[in-house]
């Protein structure tokens, strides 16, 4: 394998429902840097059906050149029928990176590519950077069983590859009227050669809790002691008008759903406002949160890492400070609504 | 007569770890090592699909001698056999030279009694990537499902099995045709608590252990550490942000200083005081 024949950041463009996802908007953002920096293009690799339009939308995101694989087999996402074509474009135009969402389809699709390939596949990346004269790819996360990041390396294959967590990037504001070449490909695989068939998609209407798009967020951790204890988050959130949040041990637990969970193996927020009240601030949640606009933290133990991660922080016992807090807010509010 | 082989791992128990909070590392002494919980699913669904249609669940994992504890634990789930690949040349195994082992060890098992379908974890609560099954799907030739959160059919007859999948709206229901390979939700069903017959079998059962020679057709350039094209380059603490101001004084005078901040913000208040 000769190194030198891969160039360039390619991003993998996951789209839905005629719209490109946005992590891979943030994926073009944070591949622009690594492709300046390497002196390489960016580019986006398409796979659908009816959806050559969308290279708009991934030319002002900042990609120099879309490939696109537009073909009646592409409708719905099947790992063989997408792996098909990734790898078929692999193998023409050889890219030096390729990076992917940590979605699930993302992480299914890179998984499959990663075994054929084959090639090093780093999963649920937080933060990207490539060496300039090298181009090898630096790709950190969170690592197991410490409140440290592992920076994971592939120096033996091409293209090197890696998911990256949603909200951790940011996408470039886009550029209207930005254009590039677009690089039409086609595969030969008929339908009878896939052995899966997406029989029925079917949407649940049920209610999605979105914390991730909530202004205030007050997350709660293991320090509120139990299920009933854990309700005082719940009024702090009801009184500031924001979502509740958690840590996964409290997930675990059962005192709220998953999808509630902030960090590394749930959501990614970045609120104006986000309230840490009884977590201690391991790495697998701060990576889930640490953008946010303003951190407050509440916390009895003043070792708690949480207060290394925090713009305020409050020493204190969340049953005695949380109440106080609600008291007092209300009170501020009330009086305002007077002076008004 | 289905034969399904579940993967799973053994893991150090992250919910009773301890951190040390000098060095923030784990104490790994601590941990007790359990089944990885996404695992016990997919054990307990190829239970319930042999309970269904006939049939029988062979379990299978790589790891240190210890995780024959896994294994029995699988056992008291309700499979039928275990199978345990160690070895110190499988040490130190990312995830693609994790699936190339595993894949050597199913293609043993499929020598005696050929494989209708292998059904994985979502993901394990240690390297939390969910790689390894669909590497495993891809070495066989296999389909690779994941998000599995509901079987509805197998029909080895015809030759095919329709599951849902989860997406991030709803589901999908997908056709696939078998031999393929599913890996699992948390969601997609809960794991009572074993009978006793289970549990006593489980006591006095061991399972099939394997070192690399038992394997055929092993390149041993695959496995391991030497197999594997990720490696850590460094570890390191993240960069403490600055500005984390402790507010001082009583809860009181504490509060109010909060206070004040969260006024600041007074925009963000202000639509629900509309309502
Ligand atoms: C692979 C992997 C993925 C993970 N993913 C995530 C993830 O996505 N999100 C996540 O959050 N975690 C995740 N974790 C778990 C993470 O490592 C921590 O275990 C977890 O975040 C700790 O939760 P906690 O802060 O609620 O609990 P603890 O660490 O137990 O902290 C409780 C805190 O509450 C404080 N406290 C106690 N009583 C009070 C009181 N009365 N008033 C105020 N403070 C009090 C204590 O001082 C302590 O700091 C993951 C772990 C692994 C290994």
């Amino acid at each position: 394998m000769d190194f030198k024949d891969y160039k360039g950041v390619w991003v993998f463009i996951e789209q839905k429902d005629d719209m490109v996802a946005s992590v891979s908007l943030e994926l073009l953002g944070a591949g622009r840097k690594l492709a300046d920096k390497r002196g390489v293009e960016l580019a986006g690799i398409l796979i659908g059906e009816n959806v050559k339009h969308l290279t708009k939308t991934v030319f002002e995101a900042g990609a120099d050149t879309v490939y696109v694989y537009d073909q009646p087999i592409f409708k719905h996402y099947r790992t063989e029928s997408y792996m098909k074509a990734l790898l078929d474009c692999s193998d023409k135009h050889k890219p030096e990176i390729i990076l992917y969402g940590a979605t699930s389809t993302g992480k299914d699709l890179a998984s499959a590519v990663a075994t054929d390939l084959p090639t090093g596949l780093t999963a649920d990346t937080t933060e990207l950077d490539v060496e300039e004269e090298t181009g090898l790819l630096l790709a950190s996360r969170p690592a197991f069983g410490g409140n440290i990041m592992a920076t994971i390396l592939c120096k033996k294959y091409r293209p090197q590859m890696a998911t990256v967590r949603s909200k951790v990037m940011k996408a470039l504001p886009p550029e209207i009227g930005r254009t590039g070449k677009i690089v039409e490909e086609t595969i030969s695989l008929k339908e009878e050669d896939i052995r899966t068939k997406v029989l029925e998609i079917v949407k649940e209407t049920v209610k999605k809790v979105k914390i991730d798009e909530a202004d205030i967020i007050v997350a709660g951790g293991k320090g509120l002691g139990s299920f009933d204890g854990f309700q005082l988050i719940h009024r702090l959130a009801e009184t500031l008008g924001g979502a509740v949040g958690a840590s996964r041990d409290v997930v675990e637990a059962g005192w709220i759903d998953h999808p509630h969970q902030v960090g590394q193996t749930g959501v990614t927020v970045t609120p104006k406002i986000y309230f840490a009240i009884g977590i201690s601030g391991a790495i697998q949640h701060i990576v889930g949160m640490k953008n946010s606009g303003i951190i407050i933290a509440i916390n009895k133990d003043k070792e708690a890492p949480i207060f290394q991660n925090c713009h305020y922080g409050i020493v204190g016992d969340a049953f005695e400070i949380v109440p106080l807090l609600i008291e007092m807010f209300e009170h501020a509010l009330a009086k305002e609504k007077v002076t008004k | 007569m289905l034969h399904i082989v579940a993967c799973i791992k053994q893991v150090p128990d992250t919910k009773i770890i301890k951190m040390n909070p000098k060095t923030n590392t784990m104490d790994r002494r601590t941990a007790p090592a359990i089944l990885n919980p996404y695992d016990a699913h997919a054990v307990e669904e190829a239970v319930r699909l042999k309970h269904k249609y006939g049939g029988i669940v062979s379990v299978v994992t790589m790891g240190p001698p210890p995780a024959v504890s896994a294994i029995k634990k699988c056992i008291e789930i309700g499979a039928d056999e275990g199978y345990l690949i160690t070895d110190r040349r499988f040490a130190g195994a990312d995830t693609l030279a994790t699936s190339y082992a595993v894949t050597k060890a199913i293609e043993k098992i499929a020598k005696t009694r050929p494989v209708d379908l292998i059904i994985c974890g979502k993901m394990s609560i240690d390297g939390d990537t969910g790689q390894v099954g669909p590497g495993i799907a891809r070495r066989l030739d296999i389909p690779p499902l994941t998000s599995v959160n509901k079987v509805v059919e197998i029909n080895q007859e015809e030759g095919y099995a329709i599951v849902h999948r989860k997406l991030e709206d709803g589901y999908e229901a997908v056709r696939s045709t078998l031999p393929c390979l599913f890996s699992v939700e948390k969601t997609i069903n809960e794991v009572p608590y074993s009978p006793l017959p289970n549990m006593i079998k489980a006591a006095r059962y061991t399972p099939q252990i394997w070192s690399v020679d038992d394997l055929e057709g092993v390149d041993i350039t695959q496995l391991g550490l030497k197999g594997s094209p990720t490696i850590v380059s460094k570890v390191w603490a993240p960069p403490k942000p600055a500005g984390g101001s402790i507010l001082e004084g009583n809860p009181r005078a504490q509060v109010e200083q909060l206070l004040s901040v969260l006024l600041e913000k007074k925009e963000l208040f202000e639509a629900k005081e509309g309502v």
